[in-house]
């Protein structure tokens, strides 16, 4: 049976890299007793796959993995034995059956993320930045120049923004992710800084990701769903 | 949620954060309000090296379990955490409570090797604590040490307060216990210091002066105070079946050196071979009870879910449950899709059965410590491994499949000559042609035989204590010779060679026999940038040779002499429960070419039977 498990990253936790993340779920899955799949051969690993990585420093309420199991459990034991092993910071939300077709393959799917940017309190923002971020997003168009291997590319990013509005002194973004078009947070954000002359300091935007999801739409209409309403709760 | 000591802004700009913000699996948090001592515990390396220190985890888990004691961790932050802890002057603090180490009753660094000895400074004066135990007072926490470089404290003696000798788990409540009552009666720290040095197994060392003649060799030991023991004795555990042993050890985020659950499976060694300091240090050997370890694997594996287990010891072929342990976990680690990993095994059917079970062939190698090259020379260490036993296993196991050889030697051995460097080449030769015997269509290619030489590093408590050792450029001599003649030898294609650094070894040397003098140049060469000497990339001879020069301190006296019978050594006045003279008559034997029977054929009378424990009674009491 397939299961994909989402879970929150949170706290001291996002200090923690997207391998040993992996790692950390692997020895949680042992000590939860969870009856997991592994592959054949002399050193046999679990069946498990991780969606979208998140980087070093950004928290998340919306990460997935999915796993192989071999003992079905009802998602709600799945869900309680995950957390009764869990550290502070790392919260498991949900466990859901997914079908083995590509519904079930959707961590390499993902089309879209949301995203909640705050400010630390050492950027000060000038009194009328909502006014100004609102005016920098009617563009129909933002370039950006991307450092790239071979040097630096232009990347047009604002149709990659599908959503966007403030929450208090924070935005929420909905933002095209995955594998093509990716867009990190940080471009808009620096994009924004640029345009209107203000410095960006280092480390003072903070990331967290609410949530990812596939794209169902055909012929240019999007409809998002999220990684776990492809699943069905296991009674 | 814990708040961290530091900003995350720094966090994201070092290597690897998750150093240093705690919140591991199994980690303890309590109440700082509700105990009454609380206790740091060191490990002066990375944390990565000090995540993997299985003593650690059994002080850190037994002292845990009182409920007024709170042990907390921290390691040696690496050269860019340490920048920016002195420039922003950010008090080095403990993982779990994040609060600054200055803070905490007791500080305990855990020596493990003479190389960190720079690393230990650098804890103290990130942590705000006087680099001199002289220097505090009742504003700083007691800094104890303890491990097996504790056995010749000497070097870094101005720098702890106390220093534990043998194994932790016997007597710290004592301690802990006299502190909360001098704390409690407000005594002076000097009158702490003065009762804590009459617990069994407890140095004081500002308590302690030496003199010394004018060539530059002690000429006297002894305590400042009346009522203070003029002999340390060593505390050991004397029955291991009855004691701590971590059931839910600490899982670090970031992988760590070793990423797996230990099991201790016994502590000493039957064998005596003349070089191990560890061997000596840690007699008698005692074995663990076969229930208590199958049980404590299985507590172990559930609450940590490592994917691999391995066993730890000395010479764990001398188990003497091995078969059914090793059995045991196969059966059990298949079950749960956990992996064995096996220390050295002596190569027989048994180990061989094992290691085909467990290992894929193709992918493993064989390992095998002759140590020296020479018969004869391996019997002037006592290294009871013979050719034929080496060309049988290595026989038995390129039957069985596997084309792979590890041979590990050291280079500079007491007595050694040019015949015995050579030697190594032509059992490494002897091996390859053992190999090439295998009729070609049932071998596998080629055979691939490395060879690794280290340097002898002669240590306390070790029938070598007397000896010389070599300098930097004899060492490489000798590594030049063996090198040359393994390219002499008719199958040099299948032979590979690699050895240690020099200067490191000398100066580990100079460290491990070295007295209160020698403290001074440490001190210098750290005050001058010295820290992480045991990082290739951060080890600087240069700097070193000055530390020296500038503190009047020559290195030849502690490298270059062959000692006197009867000279005192700054150990001297710790008992180790092998006696002075047991050591003597074993270096006269080496001198002999004499080997010396191991503990399970006959008793050389090594002095370890006071301790009314292990092999010294087996037979006389049930073992099982």
């Amino acid at each position: 049976m397939k299961v994909r498990v989402k879970f929150a990253k949170e706290g001291a936790m996002k200090f923690v890299g997207h391998l040993d993340i992996m790692r950390y779920f692997q020895k949680a899955i042992r000590r939860a007793g969870i009856d997991i799949a592994y592959s054949e051969g002399f050193s046999p690993h679990m069946i498990m796959s991780f969606a979208n990585p998140l980087s070093v420093g950004l928290t998340s309420g919306g990460e997935y993995f999915d796993m192989q199991i071999r003992t079905a459990f009802p998602s709600a034991e799945l869900v309680r034995r995950l957390n009764d092993v869990m550290v502070e910071g790392m919260r498991v939300i949900s466990a859901v059956q997914v079908p083995e077709d590509k519904a079930g393959k959707a961590m390499s799917l993902v089309e879209a993320a949301d995203y909640r940017i705050s400010f630390r309190e050492s950027q000060p923002l000038p009194d009328d930045w909502q006014v100004r971020f609102a005016a920098f997003m009617e563009r129909t168009s933002i370039i950006i120049r991307k450092k790239t291997k071979k040097g630096e590319k232009e990347m047009e990013i604002r149709p990659l923004v599908y959503e966007w509005h403030f929450e208090g002194d924070a935005v929420f973004i909905k933002v095209s992710s995955g594998s093509s078009d990716n867009l990190r947070p940080e471009y808009l954000m620096e994009a924004f800084f640029e345009a209107e002359g203000l410095i960006l300091e280092p480390f003072t935007l903070m990331i967290h990701r609410l949530e990812i999801y596939v794209d169902r739409g055909s012929e240019g209409r999007h409809d998002f769903c999220s990684l776990e309403a492809l699943g069905q709760i296991i009674e | 949620m814990r708040k961290l000591a530091l900003q995350d802004e720094i966090l994201l700009q070092i290597e690897k954060p998750a150093r240093y913000i705690g919140n591991e699996v199994n980690s303890v948090m309590k109440d700082p309000n509700k105990v009454d001592i609380r206790f740091c515990m060191c490990f002066p390396d990375v944390y990565e090296i000090g995540m993997s220190h299985l003593g650690i985890q059994i002080l850190y888990d037994m002292f845990n379990q009182k409920e007024n004691v709170w042990c907390e961790r921290v390691y040696s932050p690496w050269p860019d955490m340490d920048k920016i802890l002195r420039d922003r002057q950010i008090p080095l603090f403990a993982l779990e409570s994040q609060d600054p180490v200055k803070n905490f009753d007791f500080l305990g660094i855990t020596i493990q090797y003479e190389m960190c000895y720079t690393n230990i400074l650098q804890i103290l004066e990130l942590s705000g604590i006087p680099l001199r135990a002289e220097e505090r007072t009742w504003e700083d926490p007691i800094v104890i040490g303890g491990g097996p470089c504790a056995y010749n404290p000497e070097p870094i003696a101005p720098f702890f307060d106390l220093f534990y000798i043998g194994e932790g788990e016997t007597v710290y409540f004592d301690l802990l216990d006299l502190y909360s009552r001098a704390r409690a009666e407000q005594w002076s720290r000097r009158d702490f210091l003065i009762r804590a040095g009459q617990i069994p197994g407890i140095y004081v060392p500002s308590l302690y002066e030496t003199t010394y003649h004018e060539d530059g060799t002690i000429a006297s030991f002894r305590p400042v105070e009346d009522g203070l023991p003029a002999v340390i004795e060593k505390q050991v555990v004397e029955d291991m079946s009855d004691t701590y042993y971590p059931e839910k050890p600490v899982i670090p985020f970031i992988k760590a050196t070793q990423d797996r659950v230990v099991l201790e499976i016994q502590r000493g060694c039957i064998r005596g071979c003349r070089f191990c300091q560890a061997g000596m240090l840690y007699r008698p050997l005692r074995e663990r009870n076969l229930d208590f370890l199958q049980n404590k694997a299985m507590k172990m594996l559930d609450s940590t879910g490592h994917e691999e287990i391995s066993l730890s010891s000395l010479s764990s072929s001398d188990y003497s449950r091995l078969p059914e342990l090793v059995n045991f976990l196969i059966d059990e680690c298949d079950r749960r899709g956990v992996n064995i990993s096996l220390p050295s095994l002596r190569i027989d059917a048994f180990s061989l059965d094992v290691m085909e079970k467990i290992q894929d062939i193709r992918k493993s190698s064989l390992t095998f410590a002759p140590e020296a090259g020479s018969q004869r020379l391996r019997d002037v260490i006592n290294k009871g491994l013979t050719e034929d036993v080496i060309l049988d296993g290595a026989g038995k196991a390129f039957a069985g499949g596997w084309n792979r050889v590890k041979l590990y030697f050291m280079l500079g051995l007491p007595t050694e000559t040019e015949e015995d460097q050579k030697a190594i080449a032509w059992l490494a030769e002897k091996i390859a042609e053992r190999y090439y015997d295998i009729p070609k269509e049932q071998r596998k290619g080629k055979c691939q035989i490395v060879v690794s030489t280290s340097f002898f590093v002669p240590k306390p408590f070790t029938p070598f204590q007397w000896a010389p050792m070599c300098r930097k450029e004899e060492f490489l001599g000798r590594a030049a010779v063996v090198r040359r003649e393994i390219h002499g030898q008719l199958n040099q294609k299948s032979i590979k060679y690699n050895w240690h650094e020099a200067d490191v070894s000398v100066l580990e040397g100079i460290f491990a026999r070295g007295d209160r003098r020698v403290a001074d140049v440490i001190q210098y060469a750290y005050e001058h940038g010295a820290i992480f000497d045991a990082w290739s990339e951060y080890y600087d001879q240069a700097r070193w040779d000055a530390s020296f020069a500038a503190c009047g301190v020559d290195p030849d006296f502690y490298v270059c002499r062959t000692r006197a019978d009867d000279e005192i050594f700054p150990w001297d006045f710790i008992d180790a429960g092998v006696t002075r003279e047991f050591l003597l008559r074993e270096w006269k034997r080496a001198g002999q070419e004499r080997v010396t029977e191991n503990c399970r054929g006959t008793c050389s009378g090594c002095g370890a039977k006071k301790y009314k424990g292990g092999v010294c009674y087996e037979g006389q009491s049930e073992i099982c």
